[in-house]
């Protein structure tokens, strides 16, 4: 229990998907010009991100156990892409009031570097079934965290005098990198 | 002949990937922490969007239209699993310190969106050479901005020392925040360059790789644009 806590925190916060992998850079810049639709977008990645690292674990047992293992890259891609796919018509059939709020930001999500990452570390680090998930859902939570706040210095930023040169995504980057500073904070605490 | 040579200025100079159209910034904050490390990612990108090129423009008139994305994929993923086989073997360190990007070069926008945009309407010579131009300069791009994370985080150029010993290494270049603070920098030069925003001017793009996903043609991200433009005029 105490190393899955481990696994979850240490994914959320000391190593930020966002701020010291840079996996999931795209939508983090693109995605956070409000609060409102960066959570949207968290939330569905927390969806994808946990559904996809549940769903990659088996299928490389299958691999292993038919030794074609190096074709983890090309299961994983389509296996995600698919996974979102099926996601959005199945949202759309059946919770359309989901889909209606989470909609948007499923096509985005197949070429989020983020839920391959994640899939591929899963492997790379061997955790099993349970810490994979864990590792996931805790992976999700720290971009969704990332990309809130982010969205909340932006909204703040509207209404500064920036120096013209650094308007737009310059003095996005350079709040990104100020965020990346206070989550080193982080990395004392496992 | 000409066309070839033509190919390669345009990947270098005119429409370098890392400095004008600003794509694939995933590998370029993340791998450029020293300049081999910048100047292998950059190589092996070079390897896979060469050839997928080549191969996707043999392929151009066998592809059919509505399944050219994930037959891309695959073709991409084809690439990237042999040339990490091949890193695997040849040059395990450099492997070993690229470790994940290196399978993530599968999502990297610059190779579909090379892919999109020009192997599948030209022939196979100059997508090959298109390919290498793209990849010369993402390793041009690379490599200079790990060259200059390198000087001033450890005082070191391809490991060989520059600075003075009394120079005190400014360490936060060479850590994930130095990462942004960099690219910041030459997005505000570039910003200068080319012409600066008017004053109360709403930026066109509503989603972009650091606002520039306006230029990336993978055909995502254009898809992208017109739901995220849908969504915020209900909104």
């Amino acid at each position: 229990m105490k190393a899955l806590l481990l696994v979850a925190i240490g994914a959320a916060l000391v190593n930020n998907v966002v701020l010291s992998q840079f996996l999931g850079l795209c939508p983090f810049l693109g995605v956070s010009r409000k609060v409102g639709t960066a959570a949207g977008m968290g939330a569905a990645v927390i969806f994808v991100i946990t559904l996809a690292s549940a769903l990659t674990w088996p299928v490389y047992q299958l691999l292993a156990m038919a030794h074609i293992e190096y074709l983890q890259t090309i299961v994983f891609i389509l296996l995600i892409a698919a996974l979102v796919q099926l996601v959005e018509m199945f949202l759309k059939k059946f919770s359309p009031a989901l889909y209606k709020s989470l909609g948007v930001y499923l096509p985005l999500i197949t070429t989020n570097c983020a839920v391959l990452g994640v899939a591929i570390n899963n492997i790379g680090k061997s955790y099993n079934f349970i810490t994979s998930v864990v590792n996931g859902v805790g992976t999700a939570v720290g971009f969704t965290l990332a990309i809130v706040i982010m969205a909340g210095i932006r909204e703040r930023i509207e209404y500064s005098p920036i120096p013209r040169a650094f308007r737009g995504s310059p003095i996005v980057l350079v709040s990104a990198g100020l965020m990346a500073m206070a989550f080193c904070g982080f990395s004392g605490i496992i | 002949m000409s066309g070839c040579i033509e190919r390669l200025y345009n990947g270098l100079i005119k429409e370098n990937p890392t400095f004008v159209l600003m794509l694939g910034m995933c590998p370029t904050l993340a791998t450029t922490t020293s300049a081999i490390n910048a100047l292998g990612m950059g190589l092996t990108t070079l390897a896979v969007l060469a050839f997928s090129n080549l191969v996707i423009s043999i392929l151009r008139k066998a592809i059919p239209d509505g399944v050219r994305i994930p037959a891309y994929i695959v073709i991409v993923a084809t690439l990237v699993t042999i040339v990490q086989m091949l890193l695997q073997a040849y040059l395990p360190s450099l492997n070993k310190s690229l470790g994940i990007y290196i399978p993530l070069i599968v999502v990297n926008c610059i190779i579909l969106g090379r892919a999109e945009s020009y192997a599948s309407q030209n022939p196979p010579h100059l997508s090959f050479f298109d390919g290498i131009g793209m990849g010369l300069g993402f390793t041009m791009g690379l490599t200079s901005i790990g060259i200059f994370r390198e000087l001033l985080g450890s005082g070191t150029i391809f490991n060989f020392r520059i600075m003075p010993a009394a120079f005190e290494p400014v360490s936060i270049f060479v850590m994930a925040p130095g990462a942004f603070f960099v690219l910041a920098a030459l997005t505000a030069v570039l910003n200068r360059l080319k012409g600066l925003p008017e004053d109360g001017v709403k930026s066109e793009t509503t989603i972009g790789c650091g606002g520039s996903c306006s230029t990336c043609t993978d055909s995502h991200c254009l898809a992208n644009h017109d739901k995220l433009l849908e969504e915020e005029g209900q909104v």
